[in-house]
C-alpha cells in the first residue's frame, strides 16, 4: 500500500511500485483527464505536475511519487479558470482536444518557471508535446497571451 | 416509452401528458425512418431524428457524425439551430449511436457538411414551421404571421410570444401536414445568427478541464483490460503460444487467443494473443512475457526498399491508360524541350494521439460497445459479424475521438473487444499501445510516379504524361487487386486541370503486402506532390515565374468536361453539376494566396517561396510556403499562407483551425514521417522513430478563406495536399535543389 497525493487529496494505492503513475491515476483512481499517448515519454500527452515540475506520468513509477505533490488537469483549478485554461479557451486551441491536458500542464510548468518566455523558450519547453491535429500556432499564441498578463 | 405521432401517416395520438411528435422527412434521396430510440422521457416534441424539444424548451440536437477534431459536432447543429430559431445557449448536443436511421455516419472524405448541410436545414426549418403552426393554433391566427426566433414564436402583428417549450407542447398534440407536403421556407442568410460565425466547439470547456470523455476513458463496473500481441507480419498467425510467464505478472488474469482473419483481412481483427488483466499496465507487462511461435505468412519477405524499386520500374513502363487526349507520344517526341521526373512518397501511419481502443460488454446474447469510431454503423456491423449476432443486438456508443485521420474508420479494434468480452464473460477494454498503432496500421499507400512533359519554343507545355503506381486500398478488402480505382485516380491524376492539348494518365500495377487505408487527403498527397512539383519544374525549365506559369496552365476559366474526355470521374461521390472541377476557382484561391503572401518580394539568400494549388474533396486549396535553408542544411519554415475555397463556410474558426492543422500535417508528411518495412516487419515503433511535426517547426501561418455561397465542399482534407509540394518548390527557389522523394533527406539540403 502506498500513499500518493494528487490534487491535494491523499490516496492509498495497492499497486506494483513500478506501475507508471499514468495507469495508477487512470485505471485505479479514475482520473482519466491525463492521457496515454506513447508510453515512452516521447509525446507529452500524459504530462502532470510533480512539485510544480512537468513530468511524463507514463514513465514515472508510482514509487517515485512518494512524498511529492501531484497536480493533474483535473486539479489545476476547481472550475477551469486557471489563466492557462482560460487562454486555451479564448484562443479556441483544441481540435480533437486529446493532447491538450498534457499541453496545458506543460505550459503551466513553463510559465511558472519563466513567466515571460521567449519564442525559443516556448519551443524548448513545448517541443516534447505532440499535437497531431496541429494546434501549435494557437498553443504558442495562448502561452504568449498568458505571459502578457504577468 | 414515449408514444409517438407519425405525422406522415396522420395517425394522431393525443391527450397524454407526454406526447412525442414525429415525422418522416427526406434526407437526400431517401426518406428516413424516425422515432429516436434513445429519446429522453422529458421529450415532448421529436420532429425528426436530429432534434428533441423537452418540456422546459431545452433543444437537444443529435450529432450523428463523429467528432475527431474538425468541429463537426458543433457545426452541423449550428445549421439546425439557425433554421429552427433556437437560442444557442439553450441548445444541448448529444452524440448519436451507430444507427442507419441517421443516414450516413461514415465520418470521412470531408463529407459531413457537404452531405448534411441541407438535411440539417430541412430538419430545423420543418420543426420551426410546426412550432409556428402550433402557436397560430393557440392564438387562432394565421401561421404565416408567426415567426420562430430566439427560442420563441412571435405573432408579428401583435408581438405576442410563445416559448419553445409551450409551442412544442401544443405542436405535439396537433395534426400537421406531413413534411412531404410541407413547403419548407429557409431563412435568408441575413437572418443567420450562427452559420458563418466563429462559435467555440461545444466540448471546449470539458476539454480544457480534462473532463471530455474519449473512448480510452470509458469504463464499466467489473471491466477488464486487454493488450493484444499481434503477428509482426501482415497475414501471419500464431502457431502456438506459452502464457506461463505472462500469467505470473501481478494483475494478469487470463491469456486468450483471437483467431487470425485470412488476408485480405479488411475491417476484421488481425488476430493474436490477448492478455487480460485488472489494469492496462499489467496487461502490457504480461504481453512482454508471452512466448509465441508465429507462422509469418506470405508477406514475410516484404521489403519497402526493394518494393519501391519495383514500383519505380513499373512507373517507367506504360500502364493502363485512364485519361488520354491528343497525341502525347508524337508531341513529346517533337517537343522543343523534354522534361522528365520521378517522384516518391512513402508509407505513412496515421498515429492519432489517442490509440485505437474499444470497450465492449457482451451479455445475454447482446453486445454494447463504447469506442472512438469514425464509422459507427460499420463498427456495429463488424462486431455483429464476428459475434454472429443480428446487427440489432449490437449497440455502438460513439465517444469523442482523440484524432483519427482515417484510422478510426476501420473497425478491427472494435471487433477485438467484442470477441474478448464474449470470450471472458466480462466487459473488456482493448487499448492498443503506440507500438501496436505504428506497426499494425492501415498505412497510407506508398507511391511512385513518373512524369514527362514537352515544352514548345515559347516554353508552353504541349504534352503531359503522368504515370502513378501504388497499392490500392481495395486490396485491403479483396484479393488480387493491383490497379487503382477511379476513386483513387480522381485524386490528382485524372482531374489534371491544366489547359494542355495532349494529356495521358496511366496507372501501373502493384501487389499489396500490408493493410492500406485512407489517410487524411489519401491519394491526393502523392499526386499533388508530383503534379505541383512537376509544374514548378516546368516553370523553371521555361524560365518563367512559377505563379505566372500556373496561371498560364490553368488557362481560361472553364469546367472540366469528363464526358468529353471519356474519363470515369466519381467526383468524390458528388454531382459534377453541383460541384464541377472549375479552373476559375483554382485560379481564384491561387491569386488570393499569392497576393497575401508577398509572392515576388525579395528574400534573403537561401530563402525561397514555393507555390502549389490543388482541388480535392470538392474544395480548392492553395499554399505559398516560405523556407530558409542554412548552409548546414537546416530547414526552417518562417511563413505559410494557405487559402481555401470550400464554398459556404459554416464555422469560419473551425475552417481556419483545419487549415492550420493541415499545414502541420503537410509538414509531417514532407519532412519527417516514414514507414519502412524489412522482412515484413515495420521498422518504426513509436514517436521516437516515427517522426511527426512538433512545435519547433511551426511556421507563422496565415489562413485565407474565399467568401462564397457555393455549395459546401470539404474542409478537413483539402489543405494538406498543396503543403508538401509548396515546401519542396520553396526549397528549390532557396537552394536550387529539387526534392522528388519524401520525406525530405536533410543531406540533400546542405550547401555544396
Amino acid at each position: 500500500m502506498q500513499q500518493i497525493k494528487i490534487n491535494g487529496a491523499l490516496h492509498s494505492v495497492d499497486a506494483d511500485p513500478q506501475m507508471p503513475l499514468l495507469w495508477v491515476m487512470r485505471d485505479i483512481l479514475g482520473l482519466t483527464g491525463t492521457k496515454f499517448g506513447c508510453g515512452i515519454g516521447a509525446c507529452g500527452a500524459c504530462t502532470v505536475l510533480m512539485d510544480e515540475q512537468a513530468v511524463r506520468s507514463c514513465i514515472t513509477p508510482l514509487s517515485v511519487t512518494a512524498g511529492h505533490e501531484i497536480v493533474t488537469i483535473e486539479g489545476l483549478s476547481s472550475d477551469g479558470t486557471h489563466p492557462v485554461q482560460r487562454a486555451w479557451r479564448a484562443n479556441n486551441v483544441p481540435q480533437c482536444g486529446y493532447c491538450q491536458p498534457g499541453q496545458i500542464m506543460q505550459a503551466v510548468a513553463l510559465l511558472k518557471e519563466l513567466p515571460k518566455p521567449t519564442e525559443q523558450q516556448i519551443t524548448d519547453a513545448m517541443s516534447g508535446n505532440i499535437c497531431r491535429c496541429g494546434t501549435y500556432v494557437r498553443i504558442r499564441a495562448s502561452i504568449k497571451s498568458v505571459a502578457e498578463t504577468f | 416509452m414515449t408514444p409517438v405521432i407519425n405525422l406522415s401517416r396522420r395517425d394522431v395520438v393525443a391527450g397524454g401528458t407526454v406526447t412525442g411528435l414525429v415525422l418522416g422527412f427526406r434526407i437526400g434521396f431517401r426518406t428516413l425512418p424516425v422515432a429516436a430510440a434513445d429519446t429522453p422521457a422529458s421529450a415532448i416534441f421529436v420532429p425528426n431524428v436530429y432534434l428533441i424539444v423537452d418540456d422546459t424548451g431545452l433543444v437537444t440536437i443529435v450529432a450523428h457524425r463523429s467528432e475527431m477534431g474538425t468541429g463537426i459536432k458543433t457545426g452541423l447543429p449550428m445549421v439546425l439551430a439557425d433554421e429552427l430559431g433556437a437560442d444557442w445557449s439553450r441548445v444541448r448536443i448529444i452524440q448519436a449511436r451507430g444507427d442507419p436511421k441517421y443516414g450516413d455516419q461514415n465520418t470521412d472524405g470531408s463529407r459531413s457538411t457537404r452531405q448534411f448541410y441541407q438535411p440539417m436545414r430541412e430538419a430545423g426549418a420543418s420543426a420551426r414551421q410546426m412550432l409556428e403552426v402550433a402557436a397560430a393554433h393557440v392564438w387562432h391566427v394565421n401561421a404565416n404571421d408567426c415567426q420562430a426566433r430566439n427560442h420563441t414564436v412571435v405573432h408579428v402583428p401583435t408581438g405576442r410570444q410563445l416559448s419553445f417549450g409551450d409551442a412544442a407542447r401544443v405542436a405535439s398534440t396537433l395534426e400537421i401536414a406531413p413534411l412531404d407536403h410541407m413547403e419548407l421556407r429557409f431563412r435568408p442568410a441575413s437572418e443567420w445568427r450562427y452559420v458563418g460565425k466563429p462559435l467555440p466547439i461545444i466540448d471546449l470547456g470539458p476539454i480544457t478541464r480534462g473532463k471530455a470523455i474519449y473512448g480510452i476513458d470509458a469504463t464499466l463496473p467489473g471491466m477488464k483490460y486487454a493488450s493484444v500481441e499481434r503477428c509482426p507480419v501482415y497475414g501471419g498467425k500464431a502457431l502456438h503460444f506459452d502464457a506461463t510467464d505472462a500469467l505470473t505478472v501481478p494483475g494478469v488474469e487470463q491469456v486468450v487467443e483471437i483467431a487470425a482473419t485470412p488476408i485480405p483481412s479488411g475491417f476484421y481483427p488481425l488476430g493474436g494473443v490477448a492478455v487480460i488483466a485488472n489494469n492496462t499496465w499489467s496487461a502490457q507487462q504480461g504481453r512482454q512475457k508471452l512466448k509465441i511461435t508465429w507462422d509469418l505468412g506470405p508477406n514475410a519477405g516484404h521489403d519497402s526498399t526493394a518494393y519501391r524499386a519495383r514500383l519505380e520500374a513499373t512507373a517507367r513502363q506504360p500502364g493502363r491508360v485512364v485519361r488520354n487526349q491528343g497525341d502525347v507520344d508524337a508531341v513529346l517526341a517533337a517537343a522543343e524541350r523534354h522534361v522528365s521526373a520521378d517522384y516518391f512518397v512513402p508509407y505513412y501511419a496515421h498515429a492519432p494521439m489517442e490509440v485505437p481502443n474499444a470497450l465492449a460488454h457482451f451479455a445475454d446474447g447482446k453486445c454494447e460497445i463504447w469506442t472512438p469510431t469514425q464509422f459507427p454503423q460499420s463498427a456495429r456491423m463488424t462486431a455483429a459479424q464476428v459475434l454472429g449476432l443480428p446487427v440489432e443486438d449490437v449497440t455502438v456508443n460513439v465517444t469523442l475521438l482523440g484524432g483519427a485521420f482515417g484510422r478510426k474508420a476501420k473497425s478491427d479494434y472494435v471487433a477485438e473487444a467484442a470477441l474478448l468480452s464474449r470470450r471472458i464473460g466480462a466487459p473488456v477494454k482493448v487499448t492498443w499501445t503506440r507500438e501496436d498503432d505504428i506497426q499494425h496500421d492501415y498505412y497510407h499507400a506508398i507511391c511512385a510516379q513518373h512524369l514527362e512533359a514537352g515544352l514548345d519554343a515559347e516554353g508552353h507545355t504541349s504534352a503531359w504524361l503522368h504515370r502513378t503506381v501504388f497499392p490500392a486500398i481495395e486490396a485491403t478488402f479483396q484479393p488480387d487487386v493491383t490497379y487503382g480505382s477511379s476513386g483513387e485516380l480522381q485524386q490528382g491524376v485524372t482531374d489534371l486541370p491544366y489547359a494542355i492539348a495532349n494529356v495521358r494518365c496511366e496507372n501501373g500495377p502493384a501487389a499489396n503486402h500490408v493493410r492500406i487505408g485512407w489517410y487524411r487527403s489519401v491519394y491526393n498527397i502523392p499526386h499533388a506532390f508530383a503534379v505541383c512539383s512537376f509544374t514548378d519544374e516546368l516553370a523553371h525549365a521555361a524560365g518563367k515565374d512559377p505563379l505566372d506559369y500556373l496561371r498560364e496552365l490553368l488557362g481560361e476559366p472553364r469546367k472540366l468536361d469528363f464526358t468529353a474526355m471519356q474519363v470515369d470521374y466519381p467526383n468524390y461521390g458528388a454531382s459534377l453539376d453541383a460541384y464541377p472541377v472549375d479552373t476559375a476557382r483554382l485560379r481564384g484561391v491561387l491569386d488570393l494566396v499569392a497576393r497575401n503572401s508577398g509572392w515576388g518580394n525579395r528574400l534573403p539568400p537561401r530563402h525561397g517561396r514555393g507555390i502549389a494549388v490543388h482541388r480535392s474533396f470538392l474544395s480548392y486549396a492553395a499554399a505559398v510556403v516560405q523556407v530558409a535553408v542554412s548552409g548546414a542544411g537546416e530547414l526552417t519554415i518562417p511563413r505559410v499562407d494557405i487559402g481555401l475555397d470550400c464554398g459556404l463556410v459554416v464555422n469560419p474558426d473551425r475552417v481556419r483551425a483545419q487549415l492550420e492543422g493541415a499545414v502541420i500535417m503537410g509538414i509531417s508528411n514532407a519532412l519527417y514521417s516514414n514507414i519502412s518495412i524489412k522482412q515484413g516487419r515495420i521498422e518504426q515503433s513509436n514517436f521516437s522513430d516515427y517522426l511527426v511535426a512538433r512545435t519547433d517547426i511551426t511556421p507563422e501561418t496565415h489562413v485565407h478563406i474565399v467568401e462564397s455561397s457555393a455549395p459546401p465542399g470539404g474542409v478537413g482534407e483539402p489543405g494538406v495536399p498543396p503543403i508538401a509540394p509548396a515546401i519542396c518548390n520553396a526549397i528549390f527557389a532557396a537552394t536550387g535543389t529539387r526534392i522528388r522523394t519524401l520525406p525530405i533527406d536533410p543531406v540533400q539540403l546542405k550547401a555544396t
